[in-house]
């Protein structure tokens, strides 16, 4: 009994929903413009990293590999609090969604690398073979495989760019959970909490059985 | 008139010597057969002739009078070049017909309707017009090698190169490629066979090269060539290889 007033107080929970769909509203659109981001970031940066001149391939590994060690929290928070310093001043979603893309954009090359190395030599070959430019075989040949490939990856990243977003709370983003610990602390009571930490899993749990459908379609499938 | 011209080929792969000074003189229309042991070059040779190998900067290819250097002149130089690989190549995320209308549109920038049509042609001429729908990976590996043929041939090139283009296939299918390419012998097209099939080059090469060690050992008719070899290292692997 005490459990569920404490914990699933179902009139808390009424009364801070709104708040927690607001925040539910800005988490979704820092994520989704993040991922978008990320996405093509990480595309330029995995073909500039495989095929550019060599002073801009170092540079691409350089960048992938200091956003792939920082971490987030603290990427975010030299954005936010030290940039002004040197008069970039960003808002708190456009300081979170900076931090999110460089760091997605980061992982999202490594898994287009991955995916375009993946395809075989004999493709690049016959593409070249038949007059068609670099464009041309990469757009036309490369990447279309190379799409299959980087999905399941791609989507696992997406689920982690969506949790992340959740670190905006410390840069005071009203995201879902920051709604949340406003909501317990208006209302004295952490059944906000669970509610936002069941939103969160309702979300992201059937973007996690769909990564295990992809991988198991793909291994199941063009390995065979 | 030499169509191909080849003088000088040096190619290196680190400090292995690959290709030890190949000179060669390959003319309109002509079909020529290259066998040798493998590990002799000869699949090295005719990815020099489009430069999807590179090779010593000291030597020189020519096709139709072009140098085939990097650059803006190679992309003309492969329009003009078709190849069939060894492993067909195909690309599985299209259909048949989409394989052969994809360099015609985008190389040649014909209409969409133009290339289908081009493709259907040249499907039904290497024989399986009625699988352009489908998709590679659901056709046997002779098929797949024709359509690999059918898509080489929507460049309209002057030269074909083919790079051992039976050996991955099953035996039951290797006749019905080497018809497909019987039938283009004569046609006015240049071709450039990497080949094990003795019989083949017997029956349909104007001139048979040998080649060991990086090195061209022996060329002439197949008649000269493959019954009346005058070199010993051409005697011993004609009898390894028809002994068997």
């Amino acid at each position: 009994m005490d459990f569920f007033d404490t914990f699933l107080n179902m009139a808390v929970l009424r009364r801070s929903l709104p708040m927690l769909l607001d925040g539910l509203w800005l988490t979704l659109q820092l994520g989704a413009a993040s991922i978008i981001a990320g996405l093509a970031l990480g595309l330029v940066v995995a073909l500039l990293g495989l095929y550019a001149v060599k002073p801009v391939r170092l540079l691409m590994r350089l960048y992938i590999d200091i956003f792939r060690s920082i971490p987030l929290l603290v990427l975010l928070i030299v954005i936010y609090y030290a940039l002004p310093f040197l008069g970039l001043r960003l808002s708190s979603f456009a300081s979170a969604m900076t931090a999110l893309t460089l760091v997605s954009g980061a992982y999202t090359a490594e898994i287009f690398r991955a995916g375009i190395e993946a395809i075989p030599h004999g493709q690049f070959e016959a593409a070249e073979a038949l007059g068609l430019n670099q464009r041309q075989t990469m757009f036309d040949v490369i990447l279309p495989q190379a799409v299959r490939i980087v999905i399941p990856p791609l989507t696992n990243n997406s689920i982690n760019v969506i949790k992340d977003t959740a670190l905006a709370s410390v840069v005071a983003m009203p995201d879902l959970l920051k709604q949340a610990t406003q909501a317990q602390a208006l209302t004295a009571n952490p059944s906000p909490l669970i509610g936002a930490a069941l939103i969160y899993i309702a979300f992201l749990w059937p973007l996690v059985l769909f990564v295990s459908y992809l991988e198991r379609r793909y291994h199941g499938g063009r390995r065979a | 008139m030499s169509y191909v011209s080849i003088r000088d080929l040096h190619k290196y792969y680190g400090t292995y010597h690959a290709l030890r000074g190949i000179n060669l003189d390959i003319g309109k229309g002509e079909v020529v057969c290259v066998i040798g042991p493998s590990g002799s070059g000869k699949s090295t040779l005719i990815r020099c002739i489009n430069r999807l190998e590179d090779f010593d900067s000291k030597s020189e290819i020519r096709v139709d009078g072009t140098p085939v250097v990097p650059g803006r002149a190679l992309a003309k130089v492969r329009a003009e070049v078709g190849m069939v690989f060894q492993g067909f190549n195909l690309f599985p995320h299209l259909s048949v017909r989409d394989n052969v209308m994809l360099a015609p549109r985008r190389v040649r920038g014909t209409s969409r309707a133009d290339a289908a049509k081009l493709a259907d042609q040249l499907l039904a001429r290497v024989g399986i017009a009625e699988q352009a729908d489908k998709y590679p990976q659901h056709l046997s590996g002779g098929q797949q090698q024709r359509v690999a043929i059918a898509r080489a041939l929507a460049m309209e090139p002057q030269v074909l190169l083919f790079d051992e283009p039976t050996s991955a296939l099953d035996p039951e299918m290797v006749g019905e490629v080497l018809d497909v390419m019987k039938s283009l012998a004569g046609t006015g097209v240049t071709m450039i066979v990497v080949t094990h099939e003795m019989g083949f080059a017997a029956q349909v090469a104007d001139r048979v090269i040998f080649m060991d060690g990086g090195e061209v050992i022996e060329t002439g008719t197949p008649q000269q060539v493959l019954e009346h070899p005058t070199e010993s290292r051409t005697r011993n692997f004609l009898g390894a290889v028809l002994n068997h």
